[in-house]
């Protein structure tokens, strides 16, 4: 067992650590001043954070309604929001296409509107993170709503709350680690999107190009720079999920 | 001020089906056993349970009616509840729990807290305790303020769901305390549903029993205890109740065995025997007891001053005995014995 | 719309995976080459115990620099291929193709593009290649002599995903090799402004298979090599 473990800590780690090797630390600095890297540092920031409020506003809704409400095809409709976890991105950017795409399902109807058509906008690129992203949230929401005990909401409810204010007050509050630790991995995983937006949203240096498509050109001419945003990317999620784990993870354990 | 209810349920196996109506003044205990349908009479009571037939009319405003199409949404209902194990909102501190309902139903958040920290007053939190949450209170402090939490919201209608059962026994008789001065104190038709005949007769002035989903007794406290109709009842009073067919001086129970008694009843019937009435012997006794028969000592227990013993036979009959005499009898090593109960000490009475 | 999502997704697979071509038995050699020559390395490779793996020119550098248990490799792109050899990585590089630009556009060029001038025009949306590969090194060079200034709503990681975006209609307007795309599909830049891309090949010095790897690029530069490209719509030297 051990030494599986130590493999497995090897299979995980040891690419991490040949990043860290190949940080050209002197240049750090410069390397993470220039334009290029400050546009996409900015644009990711931007999108992932428009990615998370798309999913947060749409993902809860659909958490509750697939932890609380019986209909036929449940199951199944459970399965696809979660599809996205294990779909290759890039799919996910040609399946948007198809119904977003300037001559897709949705898109070439609604092409005229103001944000319209959604590729090669930064519109675009939040709609593909969002894409990736709100399995995330979905899930770690659902699982929140069916751990509560209802019976917090039938006393909000016999104190004379109507069901918006009990949800405000007392569902979201008390489903509040769970949603928070959703919203945490599914900011993450926005922040990290490449194939779907790149598919979807193309690459263009301060409008859709975010830090992953940035790094990938860049390992394309000037891998330094390439690294040096990688590990400030490896740095952010780094962060997110030594936070996450230990305030409401709960990963048991000293 | 009175509750007439009619409600009529089915959830999963359980079959609901109760009238009640309580008289003004009078605190209501609902008894009866686990899984007898007593919470979910409260449940309905409070809104949270749609019926399926039957009608509940608070001081003539009709909450339910199903015959036609009437359901009043909990959150618009007069009626408070004190939940089983409190159901305090975790997040939110003691003082912010009973602000909730006041705040829900309109009021700001200054008078909302102001009139929630009179409340917490009355019903004896300490006030330090104001600002913890639920988790830093003890169990009778929790309960205290889940009561504070029910009657803040000033209801016509305050169902309490056995609100002693979740404190420990040495916080237990304040509590009851507590709870007897506000349900005298609040003008509310005022439910409880117990399990525990001691909370029951604490708090109550009139029982309803429950047994599987239907009312098998109703009355004032004393006449239900003495005058039990179910071996549910008796036991709750701590009594033998044996079911059966009088003819004479006779009657036959549903196992076979019969019992001589001293007054004659004629047709279905109750038999009534105080256990202290029953007398055990090791051996066969002589003498002028008309009902003895044999059995095995089984269990054991010793209640207050006295011995309870569960005697194993046809019929099956509890005795209580000092533990002087259950001593002597050696009844700590079970094995068989007889017991005989004198025709005089049996109370007959129809069915 | 169906056929353009199927296109969409077989051009996707289609990078994403290695193509191989299958001989059973013997010696197999890797020959990594540029996106733009997938299809006709494919034809060429066709029943030889080769397998390709295709990607844009710079990261094939890079894989050779990093040391890949590669046998050839043939890039669009001279200068990077000058690096591999001046860092005696791969022996004498070899020009075996060429190819020119042209402007890519919807399938019956609904916007009615004349040349590279209309390019500049508002709201047409046109997608390069990104100047780090050779691809949009050379449209940049393209439009420079044209006198053309040309704001992308996009520039594309490779040349393939320019004629993609073109094609399945997300875009009007591209500049991409001539080999990628059909000639209805496609408007010609006059010599004038275009340019030559030449396309070296060369074999790694970290070859384990030298004679096999050798024989491969005689392939190339032979007959069955020249038809192949030919037939793609490459330049010959």
């Amino acid at each position: 067992m051990p030494l599986a473990a130590t493999a497995a800590v090897a299979l995980m780690v040891l690419p991490l650590a040949g990043l860290l090797v190949r940080v050209p630390w002197s240049t750090l600095a410069t390397e993470l001043a220039t334009s290029e890297a400050q546009e996409a540092l900015r644009l990711s920031v931007v999108c992932s954070l428009g990615a998370l409020a798309v999913a947060v506003v749409l993902g809860v809704p659909l958490a509750w309604v697939l932890a609380r409400v019986a209909f036929p095809g449940r199951s199944l409709l459970r399965a696809l929001v979660t599809l996205p976890m294990v779909l290759p991105p890039v799919v996910g950017g040609v399946g948007l296409l198809a119904i977003f795409g300037r001559r897709g399902l949705l898109g070439a109807r609604l092409g005229s509107l103001p944000g319209f058509p959604l590729p090669f906008t930064i519109q675009g690129v939040v709609l593909a993170q969002a894409f990736v992203a709100m399995p995330f949230l979905v899930v770690a929401t659902e699982a929140g709503l069916r751990q509560l005990d209802r019976r917090y909401e039938d006393a909000a409810a016999t104190l004379g709350a109507r069901p918006w204010h009990r949800f405000r007050t007392v569902t979201l509050p008390l489903i509040g680690p769970s949603l928070v630790a959703g919203a945490a991995l599914s900011w993450a995983r926005a922040l990290g999107e490449f194939g779907a937006t790149i598919t979807f949203a193309g690459s263009l240096p301060g409008r859709t190009r975010t830090l992953p498509t940035a790094i990938y050109a860049g390992l394309q001419s000037r891998p330094e720079a390439a690294v040096a945003l990688s590990v400030v990317l490896l740095a952010v999620s780094l962060t997110v999920l030594v936070v996450l784990r230990g305030r409401w993870l709960g990963a048991g354990g000293p | 001020m009175t509750l007439t209810a009619d409600v009529g349920l089915r959830l999963g196996s359980l079959e609901l089906d109760v009238a009640m109506r309580t008289p003004p003044d009078e605190v209501v205990a609902v008894v009866g056993p686990n899984g007898s349908g007593k919470s979910t009479l409260l449940r309905a009571l409070a809104g949270l349970v749609r019926l399926d037939r039957g009608r509940v009319v608070l001081n003539d405003v009709v909450l339910d009616d199903v015959a036609a199409g009437a359901h009043v949404e909990p959150e618009q209902r007069p009626v408070s509840v004190m939940f089983q194990d409190t159901l305090l909102f975790p997040h939110l501190s003691a003082l912010d729990n009973v602000a909730y309902g006041i705040r829900a139903r309109g009021t700001g958040r200054t008078d909302a807290r102001r009139r929630a920290d009179t409340w917490l007053e009355r019903v004896g939190l300490d006030g330090t305790h104001r600002d913890s949450r639920p988790a830093a209170l003890s169990g009778g402090q929790a309960q205290r303020v889940a009561l504070a939490r029910a009657l803040a919201t000033e209801p016509a209608l305050l169902l309490l769901d056995e609100p002693l059962s979740a404190v420990d026994v040495s916080a237990k008789a304040p509590l009851r305390r507590v709870l007897r001065e506000q349900l005298a104190g609040s003008p509310a038709v005022r439910v409880l549903v117990t399990h525990d005949p001691v909370d029951a007769m604490a708090l109550a002035d009139r029982l309803v029993v429950i047994e599987q989903g239907r009312v098998s007794q109703e009355g004032p406290i004393a006449e239900v205890t003495t005058r039990p109709r179910s071996a549910w009842v008796a036991q709750l009073a701590g009594l033998n109740l044996f079911r059966g067919r009088a003819e004479g001086r006779h009657l036959v129970l549903g196992d076979g065995s019969q019992l001589t008694v001293a007054t004659a009843v004629r047709g279905p019937a109750f038999a009534l025997v105080h256990p202290r009435a029953v007398t055990v012997h090791r051996s066969r006794p002589e003498g002028s007891a008309r009902n003895a028969w044999p059995g095995e000592a089984t269990g054991l227990h010793l209640e207050g001053d006295r011995v309870r013993v569960q005697v194993h036979g046809t019929p099956c009959i509890v005795a209580e005995l000092t533990p002087a005499g259950a001593a002597d009898l050696r009844l700590a090593e079970g094995g068989p014995v007889w017991v005989s109960v004198k025709a005089t000490e049996i109370d007959v009475y129809p069915d | 719309m169906r056929r353009t999502v199927a296109a969409l997704l077989a051009a996707t697979l289609a990078t994403a995976c290695s193509a191989g071509a299958s001989t059973p038995s013997g010696p197999r050699i890797t020959v990594l080459a540029a996106a733009s020559l997938t299809e006709a390395f494919e034809d060429l490779g066709r029943g030889a115990a080769v397998t390709f793996s295709f990607a844009g020119s710079q990261q094939l550098v890079a894989q050779v620099g990093a040391g890949a248990p590669v046998d050839v490799v043939a890039t669009a792109d001279p200068d990077a291929m000058d690096r591999l050899a001046r860092a005696g990585l791969v022996n004498t590089p070899r020009t075996f193709a060429a190819n020119r630009l042209t402007i890519a556009v919807r399938s019956g060029n609904p916007e009615r593009i004349q040349g590279l001038a209309d390019l500049a025009r508002d709201g047409l949306k046109v997608v390069l290649a990104d100047p780090a590969v050779p691809a949009g090194r050379y449209a940049r060079q393209v439009l420079e002599r044209a006198g053309v200034r040309v704001r992308p709503v996009s520039l594309e990681l490779d040349v393939k995903a320019v004629a993609r975006k073109v094609a399945a209609g997300e875009a009007d307007a591209g500049i991409v090799y001539t080999t990628d795309v059909a000639a209805g599909s496609a408007v010609a830049i006059p010599d004038a402004s275009n340019v030559v891309a030449t396309f070296p090949v060369a074999v790694v010095r970290a070859s384990t298979d030298r004679a096999a790897a050798e024989a491969f690029v005689d392939r190339l530069l032979g007959q069955p090599g020249r038809a192949a490209l030919s037939a793609r719509g490459f330049l010959l030297p």
